[in-house]
């Protein structure tokens, strides 16, 4: 009796199931043993979808494409300094609203906004904006005695205003996670830290950065994944190049271009592969690090 | 007296943030109502000499725009319907259904969620293209109607829904679905609308999947269709800030509307999309 009930709600269950596990199996999992599968595939027939061969060549043209290296670098210089800069400044504006501010929800969901608008339709915005004769941007700098900036066109520049695009797209949402983790704060450890005589500073790095690290650990991790695949701004910003001598060619860029342009499978394949790899290593590392760091109560 | 600096200092910070948040929204409306002329005037000007919707009528009569709106739209829609549909019954099945093996395709499913789409992106390709699907509107929605990350959140809220009230309905010869119709859906209203406006943005957000697959302009959606028009356009910021308008407005509205879903929704998951 309890058997046949057993095969009954497995039955149910399995139907309940079966629309989400459908789209989820063809079109997530099946893909993610599709592409290292295809990573290897060197020599292959797409339109009868015939492999002919399997092999290294395409890491191996990875490694010697001087074009990947440079994703490579500009990936990890665009990583490494947009989420320091988006995590520090949002830490400092939650801080702020976090104490007693009037229209605090007003003023994060304003913080908020830019996250849900098209990136796209943004960052054309931003390309006036930053119009080295006609943007607002040099107009204003002008005020303050600095020459017109060459934002776009000039190969250094031009990572700069990707970055600016990208912190202020992405510092409404971690101020909205960093804030709910200073409410959910107990108001007791403050008013320990008060009576035992700490001043702000202190309760700054003794208090509130220890209790709130499960939050900022959280907040990093989301950063740096979201950070590696920067696509669209770049897209956007340069009118479908990579910026002034590939100086914003980045691996999602680089992928995109082995895929759509060159019709380079394998290739691109391999590429979303080192992609992951290196996602999957930096989210170990801050698992790791954050063992030992990360204050749990 | 220092008190009272330090409280200006603070409003002066965040105002001046919440400036910088909002400018390029104001500027994009304001250029958008532009001649060409004021576009390039200098200095700039604040606001248009006059305000009149010219620039969004040349937008709408020489790009095909109401084909891009229309496919976004329909996009949209499959996508956000499809993925409630799918992880309602989803959900219901690992919150209330017991049988063994659920939790270990949970658990597999869940895994997916670590996975960034983009790695996705290839494979998928070739697995649309087998179907014959490229250059499809099918291409566009088909792949995004379920979400791990929407059952994931609904579950949670169904397991919160005491298990007596089902008791209570079965011992009144109430079915199973019925039962999820009739009363879990209608009592996780508020995650169900959270779902759908995250879904609602993200896809009429998305680029990069659909610049991918779509080759011809009747396939095209808005975001698609800005990135070809972009070219066209050229030096004209006053007709690309106007299309630009077209595919915003309709999302800040929404988020002005409906932020309180989204914000929690947001901040309960922690997750971007």
């Amino acid at each position: 009796m309890k058997k046949e009930n057993n095969l009954k709600n497995a039955a149910l269950g399995i139907l309940y199931l079966l629309p989400a596990m459908v789209i989820l199996g063809v079109f997530q999992i099946y893909p993610i043993i599709k592409v290292f599968l295809m990573s290897f595939y060197t020599r292959y027939n797409y339109f009868r979808h015939i492999v002919f061969e399997y092999g290294v060549d395409n890491y191996i043209q990875l490694a010697n494409d001087p074009k990947f290296i440079l994703a490579l670098k500009n990936t990890s210089i665009f990583v490494f300094v947009m989420v320091p800069t988006s995590i520090i400044i949002s830490l400092f504006i939650a801080t702020l609203l976090n104490s007693n501010v009037r229209f605090k929800k007003l003023f994060r969901n304003i913080y908020f906004l830019p996250f849900v608008t098209s990136t796209v339709a943004i960052a054309m915005v931003w390309r006036w904006i930053f119009h080295s004769k006609h943007g607002i941007l040099n107009y204003g700098l002008g005020f303050i005695g600095i020459d017109p900036i060459p934002w776009l066109i000039d190969p250094k520049w031009a990572m700069v205003s990707l970055i600016i695009l990208s912190v202020w797209k992405t510092l409404g949402y971690n101020i909205l996670i960093i804030l709910t983790g200073l409410q959910n704060i107990d108001k007791q450890y403050y008013m320990a830290s008060k009576i035992d005589g700490a001043n702000s500073w202190k309760r700054l790095t003794r208090v509130t950065i220890p209790l709130l690290s499960p939050t900022l650990f959280f907040v990093s991790i989301t950063s740096l994944i979201g950070a590696f695949k920067v696509f669209s701004e770049v897209y956007a910003l340069f009118e479908k190049r990579p910026g002034p001598l590939n100086s914003c060619l980045t691996m999602v860029y680089y992928i995109y271009d082995k895929l759509n342009n060159q019709f380079s499978y394998g290739v691109a394949a391999a590429a979303s592969v080192v992609l992951f790899i290196i996602i999957l290593i930096i989210t170990l590392i801050q698992f790791l690090i954050g063992k030992r760091f990360v204050h749990y109560k | 007296m220092k008190n009272k600096i330090l409280v200006f200092t603070k409003y002066l910070i965040i105002i001046l943030g919440a400036l910088v948040t909002l400018v390029p929204f104001f500027w994009m409306l304001s250029t958008s109502f532009k001649t060409l002329g004021e576009v390039y005037q200098m200095p700039p000007s604040v606001l248009p000499n006059n305000f009149n919707f010219d620039n969004y009528k040349v937008v709408i009569e020489k790009t095909p725009i109401n084909t891009y709106f229309f496919n976004s739209l329909l996009v949209t829609t499959i996508v956000t319907l499809g993925t409630l549909i799918t992880s309602i019954l989803a959900a219901f099945a690992f919150s209330r259904v017991q049988f063994k093996g659920r939790d270990i395709i949970f658990t597999i499913l869940l895994s997916t969620m670590m996975v960034p789409s983009e790695l996705l992106i290839t494979p998928n390709f070739v697995i649309l293209s087998k179907l014959n699907l490229i250059n499809t509107l099918t291409a566009l929605y088909l792949p995004w109607i379920s979400s791990m990350f929407a059952i994931f959140l609904l579950r949670q809220y169904f397991l919160g829904i005491p298990e007596e009230l089902y008791y209570a309905a079965k011992a009144d010869g109430c079915s199973d679905f019925k039962y999820l119709i009739k009363v879990m859906v209608p009592l996780t209203k508020p995650a169900l609308i959270t779902i759908a406006l995250l879904k609602i943005i993200y896809s009429w957000n998305e680029f990069l999947w659909p610049m991918i697959m779509v080759s011809t302009p009747d396939k095209r959606t808005l975001p698609v269709g800005l990135a070809y028009f972009m070219t066209e356009a050229g030096p004209n910021y006053h007709l690309l800030l106007a299309y630009a308008s077209i595919i915003i407005v309709p999302v800040i509205v929404i988020y002005i509307l409906l932020q309180r879903y989204i914000i929690q929704g947001i901040t309960r998951s922690g997750i971007k999309g």
